[in-house]
């Protein structure tokens, strides 16, 4: 029990750290530790396949994707740019308002049952396989679909126009 | 593993409410605060990951394989968004020579 509540702290404390590093570098690799929290508390839940695509996908592919973008960019100037203090303010107390709103209206749903894992394979990739291809097997054969979408879009974006626009 | 398990026997639903509200917070101030794109960006990401673990949380409290599932979906579009967003981000990048929000605000009026 005591190590879920010292995950949870690691996971807050380096997401407070990745939105107020300064260098954007310092920003991903903060993440990548806010993740990797993540990944453990899948493994407390005994989710042992979203623990290993949370691995393998969040901080295998898409942060490595993050730190070649921001290499691409060469933004190790100083020239972060800073929002003024007013702003600043009025954002914290935005989020702030947020999470009171949430945690106010959990408080009125009483008190709620301990998480309890009834069934130890439900995380297991034998049982979550069954239940991706029998009941999800359209969505699955879809989300194929989105991502070649995404790929040819992404290349689409991302490569130089051979010709100097006329705009 | 086992061990691991039963260490979770005992936290209740509501601190897994907590944690995924104080996660997801912080997330709305990341991109409330920064005016650097990828950051922003991030910040984003911070708000789907939060999401993702209260699905899961539920999904054990539930019983139910379905939870998992749609969470595993959630990180395939992640991985799509993340791609295209970066690829947009690279070519304002090209075209102003700098990922200041501020700067794209031809859009506005």
């Amino acid at each position: 029990m005591s190590t879920f509540y010292f995950i949870a702290f690691l996971s807050v404390f380096f997401a407070i750290l990745v939105i107020s590093a300064r260098n954007p570098v310092h920003s991903i690799l903060y993440l990548i530790l806010t993740f990797f929290t993540f990944t453990i508390h899948y493994i407390l839940l005994n989710a042992q396949f979203l623990a290993v695509v949370n691995f393998i996908v969040y901080m295998g592919a898409i942060l490595v994707l993050f730190l070649y973008t921001l290499m691409l960019m060469n933004l190790n100037k100083e020239s972060e740019p800073v929002k003024s203090t007013i702003v600043k303010i009025a954002a914290v107390f935005g989020g702030g308002c947020l999470l009171v709103t949430v945690v106010a209206s959990l408080k009125t749903l009483g008190t709620s049952n301990p998480v309890v894992l009834q069934n130890p394979n439900l995380g297991l990739v034998k049982n979550l396989g069954k239940v991706l291809f029998n009941e999800f097997l359209l969505p699955f054969e879809v989300s194929s679909l989105l991502l070649l979408s995404a790929m040819v879009g992404a290349v689409l974006l991302a490569t130089k126009d051979k010709q100097p626009k006329t705009t | 593993m086992e061990s691991f398990t039963n260490a979770i026997q005992s936290v209740p639903l509501n601190h897994y409410i907590l944690l995924s509200t104080v996660i997801f917070s912080i997330g709305v101030m990341g991109v409330l605060l920064r005016r650097n794109a990828i950051v922003i960006f991030m910040s984003v990401e911070l708000m789907l990951n939060s999401v993702n673990l209260l699905l899961t949380a539920f999904s054990v409290y539930r019983n139910d394989a379905a939870g998992q599932v749609f969470v595993f979906f959630i990180m395939a579009l992640a991985a799509a968004e993340v791609a295209v967003g970066l690829a947009i981000i690279v070519m304002i990048y090209r075209n102003t020579n700098s990922i200041d929000i501020n700067v794209l605000n031809r859009l506005k009026w």
